[in-house]
């Protein structure tokens, strides 16, 4: 199953360095994203900088859709997904795959992002390991939801519209920790005793990776 | 082509009886829950006449939460299970869903009605609320997914697979919430005021309620299962009856008379014109010609002169 994941994911990150659609489509829209959230509630430093959290993180999900769509397109032309079920790879394994190719892809883009927030708002980091290690959690749940939605809609006609209605409500959770989480680490909210929020997104994480592993050879199947 | 494939039978003797009792009695049930909460019970000392509402809100989210979408979720669980597969609890978990998006809506509107007057405010960040909102909207992504055309098979198992997630999304979503208003701001809305001790006439109206709209459930249930048993026939037969109704039109005469209309339709409804289509023009002779005014429509061969 490992050796499965890291081929697929190795596959997937393949073609977005050669096609280079995340780096010069996705990433851009996020970064006029974080632009478009100044215009709505700038021009005072004061609510960008206590927004700065909550604002990163909703333009992490709008741009987790198109990367999970990405991920999806790059399945469904050539008869990739046919070719996927008959390489006799291990389902699970070609989920965790793309999840990690989706994260990986979504991490680098939260490193712009999280650039763009410190210098377009004048956000100040007071603790960049916790900011590090929510980020990661939080990308992951993404990733793993993401891709869990990416596979049901695959195949589907009227996808693009699809995927968004299924997937936003379902992220939900990660937008409310993420924030939460970003604003303790940011020095805007008072930090609570346990980080609730960082074990709500490892849980948030864990059970939709957990999910996806059992149900992803199913899905195949009805695509 | 084979003529269109067997129909579905009507409902057995018991299973129609069944559901005319089940019907009977969620009527009676819910208008005597209706009679004794606005007549018989007493007001509430502190919320008046608002609390009518408790004996209809709480029984409507009890069947839009637990009822409706644990049935989804079982059934959804048990068709994905090889053992138990069967295109029943396919059905059984559209039809749930579908009464459970009904109580979901019912259960958002029943609390604003009651949150407006008692809070003053028609919404509020409270984690039930907001979970079941959520849930509302999972529903209704659960219907996208099946109208999107796919054969059976998949969109079974894809609409099993919605269930599942969001029965394991919902609980998440219902304690971050939780946790975002206790960690953010104390609960403001939800105190202790809204746990009236409820006796005598209250606890035996609230309690018919629950059974009243349960039943209410169970008939819906029914029914809508019916309906979907009847919409995979009719999904099933259309092309067949589309197909077998143009051949009709291709090789039987029509004839047109004086009006406009044309007669001599196999089955009354397979070629009929609508007026003005084919303009019939009578001749000396009072011999019909019809003019067809553009290419689907049927050129008329009098077959007898009308008179």
């Amino acid at each position: 199953m490992w050796r499965d994941t890291v081929l697929v994911a190795g596959k997937d990150l393949r073609i977005e360095l050669r096609s280079r659609v995340v780096l010069n489509q996705v990433v851009p829209v996020a970064v006029i994203m974080l632009v478009l959230f100044a215009f709505a509630l700038g021009p005072d430093d004061a609510p960008l900088v206590q927004a700065a959290p909550g604002l990163f993180w909703v333009a992490v999900l709008f741009a987790s859709v198109l990367a999970v769509q990405r991920s999806v397109v790059v399945e469904s032309s050539d008869g990739a997904r046919d070719g996927l079920r008959l390489s006799g790879l291990d389902p699970a394994g070609v989920f965790l795959g793309k999840v990690a190719a989706v994260a990986v892809q979504l991490v680098a883009l939260e490193v712009v992002l999280s650039a763009g927030v410190v210098v377009l708002y004048g956000a100040h980091v007071r603790s960049l390991g916790a900011l590090v290690v929510s980020c990661l959690a939080g990308t992951a749940g993404l990733a793993a939801a993401g891709t869990l939605y990416g596979a049901l809609a695959a195949g589907m006609r009227a996808r693009e519209t699809l995927l968004p209605f299924l997937f936003l409500p379902v992220a939900a959770p990660v937008l409310l920790a993420g924030t939460r989480a970003w604003q303790v680490a940011m020095g805007t909210a008072a930090a609570s005793p346990g980080d609730p929020w960082l074990r709500l997104l490892v849980v948030f994480a864990v059970v939709y990776l957990a999910l996806g592993v059992v149900v992803f050879g199913p899905l195949q199947e009805a695509s | 082509m084979t003529a269109p494939a067997a129909s579905v039978g009507p409902w057995s003797r018991r299973a129609t009886w069944t559901v005319r009792v089940l019907g009977l009695g969620a009527a009676l049930s819910v208008a005597a829950t209706v009679w004794l909460g606005l007549w018989v019970t007493p007001p509430d000392q502190v919320q008046r006449n608002l609390v009518r509402l408790v004996y209809v809100h709480p029984p409507i989210a009890w069947v839009a939460l637990y009822l409706a979408f644990g049935v989804a979720a079982v059934s959804s669980v048990l068709w994905l299970w090889p053992r138990t597969r069967s295109p029943f609890w396919d059905r059984l978990a559209v039809s749930a869903v579908e009464v459970g998006i009904v109580f979901t809506a019912l259960t958002l509107i029943t609390g604003s009605i009651w949150g407006r007057p008692t809070w003053g405010v028609w919404w509020a960040w409270d984690a039930r609320l907001t979970s079941t909102a959520l849930l509302l909207v999972l529903l209704l992504g659960y219907m996208a997914i099946r109208r999107v055309p796919a054969d059976g098979d998949a969109r079974a198992r894809r609409c099993a697979v919605v269930v599942l997630v969001s029965a394991v999304d919902v609980p998440i979503v219902h304690f971050s919430v939780d946790w975002w208003r206790t960690l953010h701001q104390g609960a403001t809305v939800f105190n202790a005021n809204l746990s009236p001790t409820i006796h005598g006439s209250m606890a035996w109206t609230l309690l018919l309620g629950f059974v009243a709209f349960t039943l209410l459930f169970a008939w819906m249930l029914a029914v809508r299962y019916r309906i979907e048993v009847l919409w995979e026939h009719v999904e099933e037969t259309e092309l067949d009856v589309a197909l077998h109704e143009r051949w009709a039109e291709g090789s039987l005469p029509i004839a047109t008379v004086p009006d406009g209309r044309a007669a001599t339709v196999p089955d009354g409804r397979a070629a009929a014109v609508p007026d003005g289509r084919a303009a019939a023009v009578p001749d000396e002779r009072g011999a019909v010609t019809a003019v067809p005014d553009e290419p689907a429509a049927v050129v008329a061969v009098p077959a007898e002169p009308v008179a």
